[in-house]
Order: structure tokens, then C-alpha cells, then sequence
């Protein structure tokens, strides 16, 4: 190859990582009264990057004992102005320390470092910006002429996007008047911890945030905790139901943000250089990790081999190998144990007779690594059709006229979001009228803006995160009776 | 091929989502070369450039010094490759082909440029005269008020005799995309001029802006790569106007690899039409061999 | 021997530059005590057109840039505001006559104002924009577009929070506006110019003209290429008819004379909404 890249490495030095963290409690790093810590590594090169701490049942009483005092002292009775220009504070220092973050967020997640710079943390200083400007406007929400804000807050993130989920659940907490204790999840707990040290420099009341590292049992016991008002939870659809189930009977408000397995739909009349770019984004944008990434590919059979030899072609000028590369397009699977899932489900599809195909792709020998796939010859009654595989794994159907596609890409217990690709405008809005899905792009994919709702229909959750319907997770907006 | 069925072939192909495409253009552009891939992208820029001179005052003596530039650019180092050609006004052809012999292609404008406003028959001379006096490439216009009012015929009429007149010179079809402004009309000017004869197909004059941008030019790649699939006839780009600095040759040399592949990487399929990039890319030449920046003080004005 | 200080001269902001007015004419303007503050620039209606001009050709990009972005620019205004804080105390305490701690609290609420305002650029469409849901397969929506150019009156009194209160729900929507500060007490608007010519606000977007409303306004208010009027600091009921009068020439969007209003207040979106014009679409749904 005459034009091959030289390596374009971004510099690590600009992180320091601490060689254990404790949890932020009230204000401060502190050990766990439990003693237990873990160890995160970095899943492109298996390194261990730090150790952070388990919190244990008083530790969680703690965090929350904490996130209580300054929501009654503190949080509360402070004006939303004032709340207001701390959370501006914390934006900006986003902005600030934004490379250093990236880079943070790479090391520790796995996903290359043009998306955690250029995607990720672009989005995480946004929400804060937007949310910020919130605090002291509820009164125009269209919630009431005074919205109150629930109290404290228990949160539990996932690992895909560990700081911009961190930044959808935080956000708006803060905005509202609520004080927040978050879990971020046990393979990502980096780039929290330099939050906390953020709400430090922006000089945020003690207590008002709260980070506490740990697994399962750790998120289990936040959210069960009695004096928790407020549930949020992102991750599988299997925990989500487990959080329902527990939070029932009790007084606590939910939302859940779940699995998806959305249908990318692509008619004869798209632009179809640019479908296949949108194709592309949507399942192979952060390793295919994302709850509404487009997963089902539904191409109208007019067209479909043209698009699948466009699509094939394309994906063999995907870069994957080193995240820290500026050039790499595709990074690490997150762990070894997201690695055993997509490699059960990619054979399921094979044993059922759907055909696999993958560019040539060298493959780094230390690391969790999957190339991009495609299934072809895929129907709605296998498995890679309807489960969550959350890699990079696209599963390619067929379909014949409109009504056809809407009712294959409903076809399935989740709803988070759905594509339609198609010059033609009323089809668009046809189409995007049908989709029981909470989030549909249409002629682009996977676009997120602090001001757009994101949520699911069905099995992919309830609740919505962003915009204006954002709020109402945090503000208490039920009817006195 | 009559009106009605040019139109139909045209207007049949893929629309262009700008939102989509400048999008692509611009992660493309993120990507970052360096050491060695850099050197050899540099290399390639330079060898890839019709070093071009366009003006109303144009003379033999400024032509004369473009032509040294073009075999020599770099005095202080004779490893530095020479330029693909030098592009001048067709009454000018004759002094250059003087100066720089067979090393380097001649290429003219033709056509009436950069406005394509005069008869076909004034057009055509204006070829014929150039090929005579030593053009071996031909950089005409399209006729851009025709495509505009839909009459794609003319359009494709004019370039195929534009192309019998060259003889064996090649061809260059200048679409002129910041007069056909929207992407629709860029791919649809791209497919009609090689389906008329085109060897290359040319972004713009370089007297209108915008001249070569990013996304246009990908999608002009696409067209390209579209085509050899379905004819098996691979037709050059040349990107021209507005390019600058090496760092944009660079991002263009990503996007043809990337889009078509390593083999339109080379002079006979990709071309920069540019005057003032050669002396960045001189520059960054030697930033790389010597480890420090360097100035316009040693690079030469042509 | 004390320091001898170096005074500044002050000048009109027009198209992100500070120029005398192109009368040369200036003005004197005084302390609460009567004292000598400054030589002002006494603006002609001269300076009122290139401020027009200047404003015109800055409202495509300032009206196309994101909402996000033009929340962090008047973000940023309120940075730099704040760096300056000490300077406006003693500006306003002087012009005022109050002191420095009413100053401070009059020049904190601007501040604050600022960070209000750049808090409405990427919500202001969510509260006023909606879709509408028509009778018929149509997907219908309405959206709030900036007006384009705006000709405005800041308040006699209140020299910087009046100013910024004025300013600031124009510009944050895509507006560009020419402003008249106080007459009497304009300092802290210059003050302000700098601010802005130094927080990436673009060049055009804010022009401010020291001197008479009563010898530009008039101009500004038939001036066919000025989309609104703000006549808030219009203390004369005649002159802010006449002004009135004179916009119906080409049919203007006029918000009337409130020259005493509670500065201090929180503001309603009425000043955002008195400067967007509502867009509404239809686009048929069907296969």
C-alpha cells in the first residue's frame, strides 16, 4: 500500500492516573469502610490502568447520607441562579480539561480517541451547558408555574459512554435542585473520578455530587436504599427489570434508558453514498456499543445487493487497532466478557444459516478485539435478529414495500430508535409517524444533541433524557392527589 | 443520445444528502499523517501539481519562470520530484513547451475560460490552436448556463467535440461546481462528462469561489468510482483553486485513497490545479527533512 | 507625587471598531456632582447608516450559528464583564452618584443578566416553537426566527443593567441591533464595547451610538433596512409616538417606551419574543 498511515499517536502524558481511588463522598476522596478495591484495566492492551474501591453497604449509606445533608442544607434552598452558574462552572471546565478527559476515556473504555474527542466529549460539555442554563427557568418548562425538584437522586451508568452518560444523568439532577449519588460502571470508573475532582475545582457544595465506584451489588444496594428518591438506571434490559421490580411498591420515581435493536431502514430512492456512511455510523460507531445503534439493517430488495457490495466495500478501508491512534475507526472491546457475548450470539447466527462476512482486519494479540461484521440472508426469526448483541455486528434483512419495513422494524419487544433513508420527504414523515421507536434519524444516524429527548418505546425503557421532556425525571410533577 | 434521454439517466441517478456528505468529508479530514506516510504524501502532492498561471498579465517572462520553477522547484534539493504540468492560457503554449521540453505535461485552457461564454466554433479554435502549438492537455469548460437551463445535450455535444479536437491531447471537463452550487447538479455534470469522453473530470476554474472544496471533490471521487465500476473506464480527478496549504493536499490525497483506492494515487489520475500550494508543500518538505519550520525565504517565487 | 493617569478617549462601536462619529462632533458628559467625566462622541445619522450597514452584514453568520454556540459567546460576554467588574463599580458609582455597594449589586445583576440570557439561546425555540397538530396528513411545525435588525433605546437611568437588559434577548436569538445608551450616563456602555469586541462576539452584531436618541432615532426609524424597534429608554411620550408613526413607514415591529421598569426583576421572554418572527411549515405525510 503506497499510502499507508504512520502511526498518530496521542500523547498519554497529558493524564495523570492515580494509582487507586477512593469513593467521593461529601466533598472528598475517602477509603471504603469495606477495604475492597478493584482493578480497571485498559481493554485494548489488558494493562491495569488503577485501582478504585468497592463501596460496601455503608459506604452506599454514606454517599447517600451525604447527598441528603446537602440537599437539605444546601442544594434546596439555593436559588436556581445560583445553581445555575455552578453547573456553568462545571461546563466550562469540561471545555477546559476536554483532551485530557478524551484521552482518559479512551484508555479506560477502549473506544478510539477521535470519537471520545470529537464526539464524546464535545456532548458531555454541551449537556452541562444546556442543563445549566435550566436551573433557573423551570418556571417556563411547561411544568408548573414553580417545579420542584424529588431530592436525592441514585444513579447507575453503563460503560459505553461512561462520562456522557455520567453528564445525561447528572445534568439534569442538578438543574432540577437535586443532589445525586452515581455509580458508574465497574469496567469504566476513570473518567467519573476526574468528575469529582472537577466539581471540586468549580468549588460545588460537598455532597451535592457523589461518586461511588463498584459492581452489581454496589448499584443494587443505591438503588434499594430507602432514602433515595429518585432511580435513574441505563445499562441491559435484564437489569432494568430487576431495578423495576425492586423499586415497586415503593415511592421512588423511575426511568430506565435499556437495550435496543433498531432498524436501519434504507429504500431504493436514498442517497445512497451516504446511507452507506449512515449504515457504517450506525453499527460500527464505538464498537457497535450503543443501545440505539442500527443494528438490523433493512434493505429494500430492489436494491439490496448494490448496497450490500457498496457496503462490503466500504468497510474495508475501517482502521481498527490501537484507540489512541488518531486514525483508528474501530477500538477494543470493552472486556473480555462483552467479547464471550458477541462471539455466543456472531456463532448463533452462523448455526442458523445466516452468512458472515468481515473485511480483512489484523487483529492487535493482547486486548479484546472483534472485527466489523456482516450477516446477510438474516430474518426476524433469528437470533442475531432480535437479541442485543451490542457489537459490531450487523444483521442484514430484506423488505419489499413501506408498510413492509415498518412492520418488520416494529417487530421486536425493544423501541429505541429506528433510520429511514429516502429522498423523499413524505415518506420520511410517514415512516417516522409508524416507527414505535422513541428516536428516529432520518437520512443520518446516531445524533445526539443535549437538546433532542433521547429515550425508548417498550422494553427499551421509560423516561427520556435531553430537551425539554428531560426534565420532568427530576422535577416532582405528579397531581397533589 | 437526445435531450429526453440524457435527462432520464441523469436525473435517474442517487441524490446527494449535503448534510451526509460534508459530513464524510470532514471525518475524513480528521485523519492525521505523519513521519513517513507524510513524507510520501508531500512527495506525491508535489508530483501531482499542474502548476498554473491564469492571469490577464501573463507574459513570456513570467511564464519562462513558472517553468523552471516546475522542473526544479526545490534549488536547494534536487531529490525534490518535478510538478505533473504547467497550465497556461492557449497563447502561451508555445513558450512553455520551449522552456520545459517533454519532462513536464503542457496543459492549456480552452474553451473560452473560465466562462465558457463564446461560439462553438471560437471554442474549438481556441483547442485546436493549442494542440498545435504543443498542448498535450486540454482544460476546457462546460457550458454552464446550458446544464443550468437543462440542456444537457449541448452540454454533452460540446465536449465530445471538444475531445475530437484535442487529438491525442487529453482531456480535462471543468464542471465549474461553484456555479452549479448544489450537489445534485455536481454528480449529475460529472456522470454527463464521462459519459462524453472526459479523461478527467476538474472541480473548478479557480475564478470563482468556492473553487475545490473537500466534499465536493469526495463526491466527484465517488462519481469516478461509480463509473469504472459499471464501465470498467477510469477517468482522473484534478482538483483546483483554493487549495492552499499541504495540509489540504494532504486531506484531498486521504479522500482519493480512502474513496478510490491507491490506484488514482499517482499524476496520471489525480491532479492539484494550484500556484501558491507548491511552495507550502516546498516548505513542508523541508520542515520534515531538516526538523525545523521553515520560511518564505527559502522557497522561490516564480 | 501621585501618578499622573492616562485618560481614555471615548468613541462609538461600530462593525466591531471603535470610530469618531463622522461629524467630529462631541458632547460633555458629567458625574453626579457636575464634575467633567468625558468628551463623548455625539453620534449623526451618518454613523446611524454604516451602523446599519455594519449590522446587516453581520446577521446571516450570527443568525446561522448555533444556538449553542451563541449561548457561549453571550457566556463568555459575562466572563469578561466579570474580570471588569471593579471598573464598571466605579463607572457606575460615578455616573450615578450611588454607592459602590448599590453599584455593585446594579453591576452584578448585569453580570448575571448575561448568563440568564445565554442560558435562553438553545430553549427559547422549545418554549415558543411547536408543532402543530393540523387536520389533515400534514407534519406541521412552527419555529422563531431572529427579525434581522434591530434599532434600540437603552434606558436613561440604570447605565449598565438597563443597557444589558435591552441588548441582550435582541442578540441572543440572531439579531443584530444598533443601541443608544443613556446620553447622560453612557461610560459603562463603552466599557461594555470592549467587553464585547474581546468575547468573540462578531463584529456587527452589537454597534453602539453615544449621543442624542432624539437627533438619530428618527432616522433609524424609517431607515427601510431596520426590521424593529426597541424604544424602551424613550422617556418623552411625544418623541416615542413620532418614533412610532415614523416606523409604520415600513411596517416595523415597534416595542414601546418603558423607560422606569424594575431592571432588577426577573424578565418574562417577552423581549425575546418581541424580536422573532414565527415560521410555520407544512410537509405532507405519506408513503
Amino acid at each position: 500500500m503506497p499510502f499507508d498511515y504512520a502511526p498518530a499517536p496521542e500523547s498519554r502524558s497529558i493524564v495523570d492516573i492515580e494509582s487507586n481511588y477512593g469513593l467521593f463522598i461529601g466533598g472528598s476522596f475517602s477509603e471504603p469502610t469495606s477495604g475492597g478495591f478493584f482493578k480497571t484495566i485498559n481493554p485494548a492492551t489488558e494493562e491495569v490502568l488503577s485501582e478504585v474501591a468497592e463501596a460496601g453497604q455503608a459506604d452506599v449509606d454514606a454517599a447517600v447520607a451525604a447527598a441528603r445533608r446537602a440537599y437539605d442544607k444546601t442544594w434546596s434552598k439555593m436559588s436556581g441562579k445560583d445553581r445555575a452558574k455552578y453547573i456553568f462552572r462545571i461546563a466550562r471546565l469540561i471545555q477546559e480539561r476536554s483532551r485530557e478527559l478524551a484521552v482518559l476515556e479512551t484508555l479506560d473504555n477502549g473506544k478510539p480517541i477521535r470519537e471520545s474527542r470529537d464526539v464524546d466529549l464535545p456532548l458531555v460539555a454541551a449537556h452541562f451547558f444546556y442543563h445549566a442554563g435550566w436551573a433557573d427557568k423551570l418556571e417556563f418548562a411547561g411544568y408548573g408555574p414553580d417545579p420542584k425538584s424529588l431530592g436525592v437522586a441514585a444513579q447507575v451508568i453503563p460503560w459505553n459512554f461512561p462520562l456522557l452518560m455520567l453528564a445525561w444523568k447528572v445534568a439534569p439532577a442538578l438543574a432540577c435542585g437535586n443532589t445525586v449519588v452515581l455509580k458508574p460502571a465497574e469496567t469504566t470508573p476513570l473518567t467519573a473520578l476526574a468528575f469529582a475532582d472537577i466539581c471540586k475545582q468549580a468549588g460545588l457544595p460537598p455532597g451535592v455530587v457523589n461518586i461511588i465506584t463498584g459492581a452489581g451489588e454496589t448499584g443494587r444496594m443505591l438503588v434499594e436504599h430507602p432514602d433515595v428518591d429518585k432511580v435513574a438506571f441505563t445499562g441491559s434490559t435484564e437489569v432494568g427489570k430487576a431495578i423495576q421490580r425492586a423499586v415497586a411498591g415503593t415511592k421512588k420515581k423511575l426511568t430506565l434508558e435499556l437495550g435496543g435493536k433498531a432498524a436501519n431502514i434504507v429504500f431504493d430512492d436514498a442517497p445512497i453514498d451516504q446511507a452507506i456512511e449512515g449504515i457504517v455510523n450506525g453499527i460500527y460507531f464505538n464498537q457497535g456499543h450503543v443501545c440505539c445503534a442500527g443494528s438490523r439493517l433493512l434493505l429494500q430488495e430492489s436494491v439490496a445487493d448494490e448496497a450490500l457490495a457498496s457496503l462490503k466495500r466500504r468497510l474495508t478501508t475501517l482502521r481498527l487497532g490501537d484507540p489512541l491512534d488518531k486514525n483508528t475507526d474501530i477500538g477494543a472491546i470493552n472486556s473480555s466478557m462483552q467479547l464471550s457475548k458477541i462471539e455466543e450470539l456472531t456463532a448463533s447466527g452462523e448455526a442458523e444459516g445466516a452468512e458472515r462476512w468481515s473485511p480483512t482486519c489484523p487483529i492487535p494479540d493482547k486486548g479484546f478485539w472483534f472485527p466489523p461484521t456482516v450477516f446477510t440472508n438474516v430474518t426476524q426469526a433469528h437470533r442475531i435478529a432480535r437479541e442485543e448483541i451490542f457489537g459490531p455486528v450487523l444483521s442484514v434483512l430484506t423488505f419489499r414495500t413501506p408498510e413492509e419495513a415498518v412492520a418488520k422494524a416494529n417487530n421486536t419487544p425493544f423501541g429505541l430508535s429506528a433510520g429511514i433513508w429516502t429522498e423523499k420527504g413524505s415518506r420520511i414523515l410517514w415512516m417516522a409517524n409508524q416507527m414505535r421507536a422513541g428516536i428516529v434519524w432520518a437520512n443520518t444516524f446516531n445524533r445526539f444533541d443535549p437538546t433532542s429527548p433521547f429515550g425508548g418505546f417498550k422494553e427499551s425503557g421509560f423516561g427520556r433524557e435531553g430537551g425539554v421532556q428531560g426534565l420532568g425525571a427530576y422535577l416532582n410533577v405528579e397531581d397533589p392527589s | 443520445m437526445d435531450n429526453g434521454t440524457l435527462t432520464g439517466l441523469l436525473h435517474g441517478l442517487p441524490g446527494v444528502d449535503q448534510v451526509g456528505l460534508e459530513g464524510r468529508a470532514a471525518t475524513l479530514a480528521t485523519r492525521s499523517i505523519k513521519k513517513d506516510s507524510k513524507i510520501w504524501a508531500i512527495d506525491t502532492a508535489i508530483s501531482m501539481v499542474d502548476l498554473t498561471t491564469l492571469e490577464g498579465m501573463d507574459t513570456d517572462g513570467k511564464v519562462r519562470a513558472l517553468c523552471a520553477k516546475a522542473l526544479h522547484p526545490d534549488p536547494t534539493d534536487s531529490t525534490c520530484p518535478a510538478v505533473a504540468a504547467v497550465c497556461v492560457y492557449g497563447d502561451l503554449v508555445a513558450t512553455t513547451r520551449a522552456c520545459v521540453g517533454d519532462r513536464v505535461h503542457v496543459a492549456a485552457v480552452a474553451t473560452a475560460f473560465p466562462s465558457g461564454r463564446a461560439s462553438m466554433d471560437v471554442k474549438l479554435m481556441d483547442t485546436k490552436q493549442a494542440v498545435a502549438d504543443g498542448a498535450d492537455e486540454i482544460d476546457m469548460v462546460i457550458d454552464r448556463g446550458a446544464f443550468l437551463a437543462g440542456n444537457y445535450a449541448k452540454v454533452f455535444e460540446e465536449i465530445v467535440a471538444v475531445k475530437e479536437a484535442c487529438g491525442d491531447a487529453h482531456l480535462k471537463v471543468i464542471l465549474e461546481t461553484g456555479e452549479l452550487k448544489t450537489y445534485d447538479n455536481v454528480r449529475r455534470a460529472s456522470w454527463l462528462a464521462m459519459q462524453a469522453g472526459a479523461d478527467f473530470i476538474k472541480t473548478s476554474t479557480g475564478k470563482v469561489s468556492p473553487a475545490a472544496t473537500l466534499p465536493v471533490t469526495l463526491l466527484m471521487l465517488e462519481a469516478v468510482r461509480d463509473f469504472a465500476d459499471q464501465t470498467g473506464t477510469r477517468i482522473g480527478v484534478k482538483a483546483a483553486g483554493g487549495i492552499k496549504t499541504s495540509k489540504d493536499a494532504i486531506r484531498y490525497l486521504v479522500m482519493v485513497n480512502e474513496t478510490v483506492g491507491e490506484d488514482w494515487l499517482n499524476p496520471d489520475m489525480f491532479r492539484f490545479g494550484a500556484s501558491s500550494l507548491l511552495n507550502d508543500l516546498l516548505m513542508q518538505r523541508q520542515r520534515m527533512r531538516d526538523g525545523h519550520y521553515s520560511g518564505p525565504d527559502y522557497v522561490t517565487i516564480d | 507625587m501621585s501618578r499622573v493617569d492616562v485618560r481614555k478617549t471615548h468613541k462609538l462601536f461600530i462593525g466591531g471598531a471603535f470610530p469618531r462619529s463622522e461629524s467630529g462632533r462631541t458632547y460633555e458628559v458629567t458625574d453626579s456632582k457636575e464634575q467633567f467625566l468625558a468628551n463623548m462622541a455625539l453620534a449623526s445619522r451618518k454613523d446611524a447608516r454604516d451602523a446599519v450597514l455594519a449590522a446587516r452584514s453581520a446577521v446571516a453568520k450570527w443568525s446561522s450559528a448555533t444556538a449553542y454556540n451563541r449561548g457561549q459567546v453571550l457566556y463568555r460576554i459575562a466572563e469578561v464583564m466579570e474580570g471588569r467588574r471593579e471598573q464598571f463599580i466605579s463607572e457606575v458609582s460615578d455616573s450615578e452618584g450611588v454607592s459602590s455597594r448599590k453599584a455593585g449589586a446594579h453591576v452584578d445583576a448585569a453580570i448575571d443578566r448575561w448568563v440568564w440570557y445565554a442560558g435562553w439561546a438553545d430553549k427559547y425555540a422549545q418554549v415558543i416553537g411547536n408543532t402543530n397538530p393540523v387536520a389533515g396528513p400534514f407534519f406541521n411545525f412552527s419555529v422563531p426566527e431572529p427579525t434581522g435588525v434591530v434599532a434600540a433605546v437603552a434606558p436613561q437611568d440604570a447605565s449598565i443593567l438597563g443597557l444589558v437588559s435591552v441588548v441582550a434577548p435582541i442578540i441572543v436569538t440572531g439579531n443584530a441591533v444598533i443601541v443608544m445608551p443613556s446620553s447622560s450616563r453612557p461610560i459603562p456602555a463603552i466599557t461594555l464595547a470592549e467587553c464585547l469586541a474581546t468575547s468573540d462576539v462578531p463584529a456587527g452584531v452589537v454597534n453602539i451610538l453615544t449621543g442624542a436618541p432624539a437627533e438619530v432615532m428618527p432616522w433609524l426609524a424609517e431607515h427601510a433596512d431596520v426590521n424593529a424597534l426597541d424604544l424602551t429608554g424613550i422617556v418623552d411620550e411625544g418623541v416615542a409616538a413620532d418614533l412610532e408613526r415614523s416606523a409604520a413607514g415600513t411596517v416595523k415591529r415597534v416595542r414601546g417606551a418603558a423607560p422606569h421598569a424594575d431592571w432588577q426583576a426577573t424578565p418574562s421572554l417577552s423581549r425575546i419574543r418581541a424580536f422573532v418572527e414565527v415560521k410555520t411549515v407544512w410537509h405532507p405525510m405519506g408513503a
